[in-house]
């Protein structure tokens, strides 16, 4: 089942009006991050209960100690000048300005793909300028858009180089692991994204050497999981991947390239795509196709936007709020 | 359009020769698509994510030419191995042209959106 969340300043409330219940459970929720409750984070791969005795939120990163908050942001296209955004680099701009002002400060970033819309340098140029601006080290992976005509050479020089020029990649971060997958290569015609078996069979070995209790985080650009094949979005060879990943107890799969918030969820797996800094695109089936959805100036900032995420739960499980660039 | 080989009227000479065979009804409803794809016989416009015709048949030596018309960069790139041809990123309103000179069955799609595809038949 796939759920669409448009985030912003009415997320819940429909909610809240339908269900007594649900309202309970918001109110819960929020008393734990209000400070009036347990605030339970994940300490080196190991759950702790933190009681909180009335602190305020702003207090948080003294209490929680090493609980692992990160960024991702995606598709900043820079290089688009079109409707619905002209200035796409203002845009991403906007919000790094948005995690570099966050009161808790993140321990890194992930950027998911089409940071460039040409594949560029100038592209490249500025978006890696205005990333850095958050000064926060950023892990990359590529989209369909930075890998055009030369098979990702100068997106990987620049942003995986220590990747043999293939890409992929993974790193720990305490006690999560973290790993980086490429779909966006040697793609076929009338399929979707691909990884292809050298990729899966590393990741195999990769994962090989964890421990399913470990928690991960994998971030590639195109989902994983078929959210709307007709439109091309999913990956031919995603369910191999997963097939890998649903042995693990807690599995976080973050992608953006549809430039909106969905979400699956197949038991451990929760698969995740993120928002545009760029532009938007309609919902699956919502029009003739994908691409740039026209909307007004005014509403085009409710429909960009950034991912926090959060490893403070009992089960290993992060939590994700998705805010646009208006809320 | 028409082929390098054979003038406007010949092509139309052969349709109406062809079309004898044929009832008056049925000459009729052949003859419109025929004229009517001749004329646009070597382009193909790339809108809304698709390939429009998506299935285009030409004589050997036509030069088919591929035009760009949504706000996102496409390529047209053949789907042999080697490749016959490819386009690289074709952005808004730009144009990619390859002349088919050896009769045959050429597939294409869109390398960043590979779920368009589209074939060139070569009589």
């Amino acid at each position: 089942m796939i759920r669409n969340e448009r985030h912003g300043d009415n997320a819940g409330k429909d909610d809240e009006a339908a269900s007594p219940s649900m309202s309970r459970r918001r109110a819960m929720a929020c008393l734990a991050w209000a400070g009036a409750g347990i605030l339970w984070t994940l300490d080196g791969g190991v759950p702790q209960g933190v009681p909180l005795g009335g602190a305020s939120a702003q207090a948080a990163p003294s209490i929680t100690g090493n609980a692992l908050s990160f960024v991702q942001i995606s598709d900043s296209h820079i290089g688009f000048n079109k409707t619905p955004n002209p200035d796409p680099a203002a845009t991403l701009q906007s919000a790094i300005e948005r995690i570099r002002g966050a009161a808790r400060r993140p321990a890194f970033m992930l950027h998911t793909g089409d940071v460039s819309h040409l594949s560029r340098a100038e592209e490249f140029d500025t978006a890696q300028q205005i990333v850095n601006g958050a000064g926060l080290e950023t892990r990359y992976v590529p989209g369909e858009h930075d890998v055009i005509g030369d098979d990702g050479r100068a997106f990987f020089s620049r942003f995986a180089a220590d990747t043999r020029g293939r890409g992929w990649y993974s790193f720990d971060q305490q006690g999560v692991h973290f790993v980086a997958l490429v779909n966006v290569l040697n793609l076929k015609a009338g399929g979707m994204g691909y990884l292809g078996d050298t990729q899966l069979a590393w990741l195999a070995d990769d994962l090989s050497a964890r421990s399913h209790s470990t928690p991960l985080v994998v971030f590639t650009h195109m989902p994983l999981w078929p959210v709307y094949p007709a439109w091309g979005w999913g990956t031919d060879d995603g369910d191999r991947a997963l097939a890998l990943l649903r042995p693990f107890g807690s599995v976080t799969v973050l992608n953006g390239h549809v430039h909106q918030v969905l979400q699956k969820v197949e038991g451990n797996v929760r698969l995740h795509t993120a928002m545009s800094t760029a532009f938007p695109q309609a919902a699956p089936g919502n029009g003739s196709g994908p691409g740039p959805w026209k909307v007004e100036a005014s509403q085009l900032r409710q429909t960009l936007g950034i991912r926090r995420v959060e490893f403070a739960s009992l089960d290993g499980t992060p939590r994700l709020d998705d805010a646009t660039l208006v809320s | 359009m028409t082929s390098p080989r054979l003038p406007p009227h010949a092509v139309r000479r052969r349709v109406l020769l062809g079309s004898l065979a044929l009832t008056a009804v049925s000459m009729l409803t052949f003859r419109w698509p025929v004229r009517a794809s001749a004329a646009q016989a070597n382009t193909v416009q790339i809108e809304n994510f698709k390939f429009s015709p998506a299935a285009l048949t030409v004589k050997a030596g036509t030069r088919v030419t591929w035009t760009n018309r949504d706000d996102e960069p496409h390529t047209v790139t053949s789907s042999s191995t080697p490749r016959a041809f490819a386009s690289g990123a074709l952005d808004t309103g730009r144009s990619f042209a390859f002349t088919f000179d050896t009769p045959g069955t050429y597939p294409y799609f869109c390398a960043l959106h590979p779920h368009m595809t589209g074939v060139v038949v070569v009589k």
